[in-house]
């Protein structure tokens, strides 16, 4: 077997000084995925006039069509259209590809997570003078997240995957340093498996994190 | 004081209430009978518009609903002068008894949040829960998760308190405790529409008992009479039946 361990061992550091950029895309994309998730979700539960079909079909779009295309539109294609983005670095672009299609995935889970809040919540709630807005921050909203929180995690899991795509656009993130590291080398493997465990281990913590958050959440239904 | 003109509601062209008109004292205790699916509930969700009616105006003090043009504000203001306990108790699941009474003092009533929840536990000592204050509904029993209900629709002080069957869900040893808690709120004259299947308690309570079949209001006078000696051959029916 042909595995150099030394060089395995030596990439590791060196590639996790790029896991920064990796992590601060995956959490400003989960930032902004997520503000825009929720206002998806409650403008579909309350079926606003015509803002409800406009989801409906950006929903439908970024559910349809690959990351990477959604990516390429973004970066290579709308500044072709639009002179304005032509300023716009690569990092930011990936960052608003990553929310724009995660918030889609998000919003249809946080929805879900709405509707399968007992309809009594929401009664109580205008029964005692909120509005219906004011109901849904306060005492839906809270108890949704609970419920959504597992389909949140796996859809955030994937994000932190796919900012691996970013290096498409030339982002020097984690991907792209194992990619240039293994053609400089030719130890393609070796840079390859150093770069997957450190996702793995990433996602790992994060699904640590995901059981500490439910346990906590939990508390209110202990009987 | 509170004044209900001909409210009409339809389900699927089912007629649920067929023109109700129902005044209410000011400190007077209605308790609502009938048999099931004759419309009781859904008068209780249509004076606070928890179901929208067809048509029919409802007068609460100053605030005046028609459903023909019914606004966002004026429902609100409506919701705000009134209280509702429901059957199924509907705590608010991700607060603990505490918070329950005080969300409507702090988001509703914008009460800083010290005296809020000052006002909440003397509600909740009030109600005899003071020990429970910092539990979620889902550890506390039946009679105390209604218990804490009908506390929160205390806290909001509303000129009329409406009851959706408070103790049909309950298993009966909690039904006394409950009772007793709304027995207490008769003695302040806090104004009160009732539905219940509780006939003793309905008989006990009320200073006028309402009988409704078919969407409308068949019958309607003190207790003593509509128990004893009703005018209409369906409350005597129904009366038959459940008195046994």
């Amino acid at each position: 077997m042909n595995f150099d361990v030394t060089y395995f061992v030596e990439i590791i550091p060196l590639l996790l000084g790029y896991l920064g950029i990796t992590l601060k895309m995956a959490l400003l994309g989960l930032v902004f995925a997520l503000a825009l998730a929720v206002f998806m979700a409650v403008v579909r539960v309350f079926r606003v006039p015509v803002l409800d079909w406009l989801v409906q079909l950006y929903i439908s779009f970024f559910r349809g069509t690959p990351l990477l295309v959604q990516l390429f539109l973004l970066y290579y294609g709308l500044p072709q259209i639009f002179p304005l983005m032509v300023g716009i670095d690569a990092f930011t672009a990936a960052v608003i590809g990553l929310s724009l299609h995660f918030s889609a995935y998000m919003a249809e889970s946080i929805r879900a997570a709405i509707l399968g809040i007992d309809k009594s919540q929401m009664e109580a709630a205008l029964s005692i003078g909120q509005s219906p807005l004011m109901a849904m921050r306060r005492i839906v909203l809270p108890q949704a997240a609970r419920i959504a929180l597992p389909s949140l995690m796996n859809q955030f899991v994937d994000m932190i995957k796919s900012t691996s795509l970013a290096f498409t656009l030339g982002v020097a993130e984690l991907m792209a340093r194992a990619q240039m590291e293994a053609s400089s080398s030719f130890r393609f493997f070796e840079s390859f498996l150093a770069v997957a465990l450190i996702y793995w281990v990433v996602v790992v913590l994060f699904t640590r994190l995901q059981m500490m958050m439910e346990k906590r959440l939990n508390r209110a239904y202990q009987r | 004081m509170i004044r209900i003109q001909n409210l009409t509601k339809a389900y699927n062209g089912q007629k649920v209430l067929d023109g109700i008109n129902l005044d209410i004292a000011e400190g007077e205790i209605i308790v609502v009978i009938g048999p099931s699916g004759t419309g009781k509930s859904t008068l209780l969700r249509c004076i606070n518009y928890l179901e929208q009616p067809d048509a029919g105006i409802i007068s609460i003090g100053d605030t005046q609903v028609d459903a023909a043009h019914a606004s966002r504000k004026s429902v609100l203001k409506l919701r705000r002068n009134t209280s509702f306990v429901f059957q199924n108790y509907a705590l608010f699941a991700n607060k603990t008894a505490l918070q329950n009474i005080a969300e409507g003092l702090i988001t509703v009533w914008k009460k800083p949040k010290p005296q809020a929840l000052q006002e909440a536990a003397q509600i909740l000592s009030d109600i005899g829960l003071a020990d429970k204050a910092d539990s979620y509904p889902a550890s506390l029993s039946g009679g105390q998760q209604q218990r804490v209900g009908i506390g929160r629709a205390m806290a909001s002080h509303s000129q009329v308190m409406l009851f959706d069957e408070p103790t049909s869900a309950l298993d009966p040893e909690w039904v006394e405790e409950v009772l007793q808690l709304m027995k207490k709120l008769a003695h302040r004259k806090q104004t009160m529409v009732i539905v219940t299947h509780e006939m003793d308690f309905a008989r006990d309570i009320a200073d006028r008992v309402i009988f409704m079949e078919g969407g409308r209001i068949v019958e309607q006078g003190p207790p003593q009479k509509i128990f004893s000696q009703p005018d209409d051959d369906r409350t005597r029916a129904f009366l038959r039946k459940v008195l046994r």
